[in-house]
């Protein structure tokens, strides 16, 4: 075949109020055809309410090889978390 | 199944001493590996051809059983029996996906199954002679498959893991309706009841070689354990289904065909007899009584759907080129 077909990737709403989630990829020549064989493919048991297809290529992924220079600062900053100050219990609740 | 910048793209690394060190701490430590992630390239090798062969066995192993979706005995039989062939092919398509975050296409692979460069599991090349051989098949085949499946699901490559976790989720189903199934004939008439016993008595042996070799002559096992690819041995596996499924056969009132089968006591499970592994290698190198049928149905299956395919993407074409004119207008 001269071309191969369009890599997809998948995202299913469980149900209303939660957001998308990726759950798998499939190969498509067009949206429509992407949509139905995500519904075939990964809602056969009741699994989402709503479908997004996203073509593959359109996806912008970090570098797995910065994952340490991008992330682990974040580790340090105990600052950001509520545990960080001390309230006394007397004050309760908070 | 995830951004795929892989596929085309050279993902050799350089494999010094400290990167593959590097790379077995972070196994050791129970990190998952992720497409992207350097990985030496026996890992990513190992994992295209096992993740593609278990592709391939869903894909195959929907022949046996469509052999009987017309014939099922009921609506209900019929119902759920399409509904199980379904799941196998979707199935063989989230292993597909997870394969091709390595760097490898759906078109390779299917051109490899088709051409016998890619191996699949040797038990669809057995004959489904009689309804009796769709129950043993859920309950045997589906049994030992999940036996083998529930493991991986802990597989330090992330996506085959995932792909595992739902895969293990429908499987559940296969099983209980293949015993429901048996049940229903052992309980029958004396001709159904036989109709069972020897359907047990053609696809026992056969299952038990679906674990794969014995530890002592499997060639790829002690790197996969190393890599937690793999969490469990060959003949683990093949000793856990055994102590599983003959007191499944009791309940039946059905017998295992091993006459050497015995309780130990002191191991806590069953000892059982010689496993005909030439017939094995026979069956895998191409002499099963299905192999050349089996290839020959999916050749024609991707041969025939060859213009549903091109025809689609013509299509997907003409609109993507209606709708840019349209834009520039």
């Amino acid at each position: 075949m001269a071309h191969e077909t369009p890599l997809w990737e998948v995202f299913i709403r469980p149900r209303n109020g939660l957001s998308h989630k990726h759950v798998g990829s499939l190969h498509a020549a067009d949206e429509v055809l992407a949509l139905q064989a995500a519904r075939d493919v990964y809602t056969r048991r009741g699994e989402g309410v709503s479908i997004w297809v996203v073509p593959s290529k359109a996806i912008t992924a970090s570098d797995p090889d910065r994952a340490a220079e991008d992330f682990e600062p974040t580790a340090d900053k105990i600052y950001r978390h509520p545990t960080f100050y001390e309230i006394p219990d007397e004050v309760g609740h908070m | 199944m995830y951004s795929q910048g892989l596929i085309g793209a050279d993902g050799a690394t350089e494999e010094t001493p400290e990167f593959l060190a590097r790379f077995q701490a972070r196994i050791d430590a129970e990190e998952k590996i992720e497409p992207n992630d350097a990985m030496p390239e026996g890992y990513r090798r190992t994992l295209v051809r096992q993740i593609g062969q278990h592709a391939h066995s869903e894909i195959v192993g929907m022949l046996p059983e469509g052999n009987w979706i017309t014939r099922a005995p009921s609506l209900k039989r019929k119902a759920a029996l399409l509904a199980k062939v379904q799941d196998e092919g979707g199935h063989g398509l989230y292993l597909y996906a997870a394969a091709e975050t390595l760097g490898v296409s759906r078109e390779q692979m299917t051109e490899e199954l088709l051409s016998g460069k890619a191996k699949y599991s040797s038990i669809f090349n057995y004959p489904t002679l009689s309804w009796a051989d769709i129950g043993v098949i859920g309950w045997l085949v589906d049994g030992a498959a999940i036996m083998n499946q529930i493991p991986l699901c802990r597989c330090s490559y992330g996506p085959y893991a995932r792909a595992m976790i739902r895969i293990c989720k429908e499987e559940s189903f296969h099983q209980r309706q293949g015993y429901e199934i048996v049940m229903t004939l052992a309980r029958g008439t004396p001709a159904q009841k036989e109709m069972a016993q020897d359907a047990l008595n053609r696809w026992w042996w056969p299952s038990l070689m679906m674990f794969g070799p014995s530890d002592a002559d499997s060639q790829h096992s002690d790197q996969s354990m190393r890599w937690k690819i793999k969490r469990f041995t060959n003949d683990e596996l093949r000793q856990k289904f055994i102590d599983a499924t003959v007191p499944q056969a009791e309940f039946l009132g059905l017998s295992v065909p091993d006459p050497e089968l015995r309780w130990n006591e002191a191991k806590g499970g069953y000892d059982h007899g010689p496993i005909d592994w030439d017939e094995f290698w026979r069956v895998v190198k191409g002499g099963g009584q299905m192999n050349v049928d089996r290839i020959r149905d999916r050749k024609k299956a991707w041969d025939e759907g060859a213009w549903v395919r091109e025809a689609a993407l013509a299509h997907a074409e003409k609109r993507a080129a209606r709708k840019a004119a349209l834009a520039a207008e």
